[in-house]
């Protein structure tokens, strides 16, 4: 269904945005005739039954069974229509397609992690191609969330402790919002992105990686050299005036303010954009915030060059499998700190 | 023509209600139910201001699309709060405790609620849940969102979700005695002759609302409770990080709350009832559909919770039979749209303040009603939950419903209730406004909700900033809208006109005693001999002992 040229209707770009239009529209077309109908008639009376004289009493009504079964029958019977429809539109969406490509989406405060089946991951965009139907698998590493795409008419909750699935296939290419539509906390409003629909050949480049092919890993250890990071955690992240990066992610962590919380994502990215906000007992607060000097793309490199800094000392590049990525961190990322 | 039956003497129109005793120890110890309703009447009102003042401050971060006005933090704390006061400390109460408990009685011919003393210890349980709440917001303020949804409210949140519930869990008592102290009273102490089909469908109406109170409020009362119990000592109930569920606490949640918003907009309907009917001076087009219609919809209420859920994980049947019984659920509030309309055909309409409120009413519930029909159709409920479809559709029921019918019974009854006219130029003018004000703040909205602009959102993405900007000029207009009615109707206690005891010349019981009413509200038991709205001819209908100093005055034209 050609909607472009309607006003107010967000812009259509998946399979089912117009089967979901089409119903609205519908609907939109019932309740403007009734609107109208019944402020007409109620306008109509007004005027035309207004009070004369300050003494007339009308000749009462009682009612009248026929007209209690038509306003009874008819509402029913449009009422069903629209149920029908709906749920029509609804039950077919509502299992994914068996071929469908599958990308996991892992939802946290404020963000959203998405990993496609072939390993590349992604902060807050979803690259996907056009024509081929695609399978998310979420789940939230807190509370709930909820994914939303408003140019493809789906959202799903996405909840602690469970998985829930919903699925496209995208019609246009183009950058779309991505919203979380369920309210989690200070910075719901941030936890937004894109979904940037390409042409399959173009996702495919996109896919197959970056012109140099690195891993994020080694990005983002080419990036640890270049920002200077070297000068105080360490050319190998071991530390000096600066906390060692070696076996930190997942490890608890003792900040000067007497608190300890384990070295999550979100804890890694603010002390990288806000580096005085935690810091570890010991040091002192000297590092120089890199927030608008980094991109988030080169934020998520360095993260994963610091996770691949594990103890045994040789950086884990190679991507991991979609299973371990599927499985929320729920266990790092307790967020006892949060408690009073 | 039957001669019009009046049940007061000359004498009792001095002594009243009001000036019958004196001193602050009178109206904080007293029994009477219209007293009492006055207490409740000037509570709502304070919470009422404190949640338009929250309303407010949304309005204005949101006419940019930066986050500029407010933090995050606070942000969510002001939508959180405006939520939480609105709902359970205005919209609950405000039909029911104010208009509903002084005129429950007054409408069958009673002298007071069944239970005066736990008429008194509703209002206050109510004060001390809402005093709890302020403490809650005074303290640093709650910022969960008026749901509760957990985990977040369990585990993230580190706002007084405690206390605000605490308050909560605590006024839901005081409604919860207000429902059985209605049912009770309207059982046993109808007046003789007051049959079940005379009364007037207010009591229809307040009597399914008391249904909904008793049934519903224990349920979001121990689900707060879990809640609580949960977030000091992780007991695992809805928490998955300690083995519960969070749906369930969704599906317990809307279990009251979705019936909740039926104890707001029913007593409305029965207001609109009483408006529609004597502004037309006309009978009730199909009386006995109306009345039914409100139990219909208060049983039925019961069982569309699941609506709230179609996309928070539940099962694909279950979204359709909870759809199913949403759109069944609409018929019987169409019914009644269609029933109000028949009753003015051929009636004698006056276009006083309670009149255009009521007219207002009709039009506005049909468009939350009918835009009630977009979130019960699975596939569009997809695409606009959580956005700002729903903000203006439930705005649109409890502003332009619940709201509506509240200052329209407030205009209609208030020189019952106060012995004073409010002034009818102002009313007309105000009424208008407030309408304009509201079409304009949230007409807008159903459109941005359906291009996708999410709620509760503190910065939001610029193309949605031109609703945004329509919106809080709507919202000023309407704020301004609301002032003038607050202003005029304290203005009139000491200086408006006096009333006569019948000023609108109406059949109704409450209106064939003096106003304000005397303690005892009539001096004789009446004894029911008429249908309800069974309108004689209006000189038939001054109440015999109007004070003498009064004259009889042709009715408003």
């Amino acid at each position: 269904m050609q909607t472009s040229w309607i006003p107010f209707i967000p812009e259509s770009a998946s399979t089912v945005s117009g089967k979901v239009d089409a119903l609205y529209f519908y609907l939109s077309g019932v309740t403007v005739f009734f609107t109208l109908l019944i402020s007409g008639v109620l306008i109509f009376f007004v005027i035309k039954y207004r009070r004369r004289t300050a003494f007339e009493i009308p000749r009462p009504i009682a009612g009248s069974h026929k007209l209690e079964t038509l306003w009874s029958v008819i509402p029913f019977i449009i009422a069903m229509s629209m149920f029908a429809w709906g749920a029509q539109v609804y039950f077919e969406n509502s299992r994914p397609p068996k071929n469908a490509n599958e990308v996991y989406v892992v939802g946290k405060q404020w963000m959203w992690k998405i990993q496609h089946s072939t390993g590349q991951r992604e902060i807050n965009e979803l690259h996907v191609p056009v024509g081929r139907k695609i399978k998310l698998i979420m789940t939230s590493e807190d509370t709930i969330h909820d994914f939303f795409i408003p140019a493809f008419r789906i959202k799903a909750d996405v909840l602690p402790g469970k998985y829930t699935t919903q699925w496209f296939e995208a019609t246009k290419p183009g950058t779309y919002h991505l919203f979380c539509a369920e309210y989690c906390g200070m910075n719901h409003s941030g936890m937004i992105g894109s979904v940037i629909v390409m042409q399959p050949a173009d996702f495919d480049n996109w896919l197959s990686g970056n012109a140099s092919q690195q891993s994020p890993a080694v990005a983002g250890q080419q990036l640890f050299q270049s920002l200077g990071c070297v000068s105080c955690h360490g050319a190998n992240g071991e530390g000096g005036r600066g906390p060692g990066l070696v076996g930190l992610f997942g490890s608890k962590v003792f900040l000067t303010n007497n608190q300890t919380l384990t070295a999550d994502e979100a804890y890694i990215r603010e002390s990288i954009e806000n580096p005085s906000a935690k810091v570890v007992t010991g040091f002192s607060p000297i590092m120089p915030t890199f927030q608008g000097q980094v991109t988030p793309e080169q934020l998520i490199q360095i993260m994963s060059y610091i996770k691949s800094l594990q103890a045994t000392g040789t950086p884990a590049t190679a991507a991991p499998t979609t299973k371990a990525a599927a499985t929320p961190a729920v266990a790092t990322a307790t967020p006892q700190l949060n408690r009073k | 023509m039957k001669a019009f039956e009046t049940f007061e003497t000359p004498a009792a129109a001095r002594v009243n209600y009001i000036n019958a005793q004196y001193g602050l120890k009178s109206w904080l110890l007293t029994k009477d139910h219209k007293r009492i309703a006055l207490l409740y009447l000037g509570s709502i009102s304070f919470f009422f201001m404190v949640g338009g003042v929250y309303a407010m401050l949304i309005r204005l971060e949101l006419l940019t699309p930066q986050g500029d006005l407010l933090s995050s933090a606070t942000y969510n704390k002001v939508f959180t709060q405006h939520g939480i006061i609105m709902i359970f400390f205005f919209l609950i109460p405000s039909i029911p405790a104010t208009l509903g408990n002084f005129l429950v009685p007054m409408m069958i011919g009673a002298k007071d609620l069944a239970f005066p003393r736990i008429n008194l210890l509703s209002w206050y349980i109510y004060l001390l849940g809402g005093i709890i709440t302020i403490y809650a917001l005074l303290a640093g303020g709650v910022d969960t969102g008026w749901t509760f949804y957990v985990p977040y409210s369990t585990t993230f949140s580190n706002s007084y979700v405690i206390a605000a519930g605490l308050g909560i869990f605590i006024s839901g008592f005081s409604s919860i005695l207000t429902g059985l102290n209605f049912i009770v009273t309207i059982h046993t102490m109808r007046a003789p002759g007051m049959t079940w089909f005379r009364l007037p469908l207010f009591i229809w109406s307040h009597y399914a609302t008391s249904l909904v109170m008793i049934l519903g409020t224990p349920v979001v009362a121990i689900t707060i409770l879990l809640l609580a119990f949960e977030r000091l000592s992780h007991v695992g109930i809805f928490d998955p990080a300690n083995g519960g569920d969070p749906v369930l606490f969704q599906h317990l949640f809307w279990f009251y709350s979705h019936p909740a918003v039926y104890i707001m907009v029913l007593p409305s309907m029965g207001v609109v009832s009483e408006l529609i009917a004597n502004f037309s001076r006309k009978n009730i087009f199909g009386y006995r559909f109306v009345a039914f219609s409100s139990l219909a919809i208060a049983v039925f209420g019961f069982l569309v919770w699941g609506h709230h859920l179609f996309v928070a994980s539940q099962s694909v049947y279950a979204g359709m039979i909870f759809s199913f019984l949403s759109f069944a659920v609409a018929i019987p509030s169409a019914i009644k749209v269609f029933n109000w309309t028949a009753t003015l055909y051929k009636g004698s309409i006056s276009y006083d303040t309670p009149m255009l409120y009521a007219l207002g009413f009709i039009g506005l519930f049909t468009v939350g009603g009918m835009t009630g029909l977009f979130l019960a159709s699975l596939a569009i409920d997809v695409h606009v939950s959580d956005t700002y479809f729903i903000v203006a559709h439930f705005h649109y029921i409890m502003v332009g419903g619940a709201l509506f019918g509240y200052l329209g019974g407030l205009h209609y009854w208030w020189p019952k209730i106060s012995g004073r006219m409010y002034p009818e130029g102002w009313g007309r003018f105000s009424a208008l406004v407030i309408f304009v004000g509201f079409n304009l703040t949230f007409l807008p909205q159903f459109v941005a909700g359906y291009l996708g602009m999410p709620r509760r959102y503190h910065a939001y993405p610029p193309e949605f900033q031109v609703f945004n900007v329509l919106s809080s000029a709507g919202a000023s207009i309407l704020g301004f809208g609301l002032l003038i009615p607050a202003i005029y109707l304290v203005w009139s206690m000491r200086y408006g006109k006096h009333a006569e005891a019948n000023p609108w010349h109406l059949p109704g019981l409450e209106w064939r005693t003096a106003s304000p009413p005397p303690t005892e509200n009539f001096l004789t038991t009446p004894v029911v001999t008429w249908e309800a709205y069974e309108f004689a001819p209006p000189e038939e209908m001054q109440v015999v002992g109007r004070m003498k100093d009064e004259k009889l005055e042709a009715p408003v034209s």
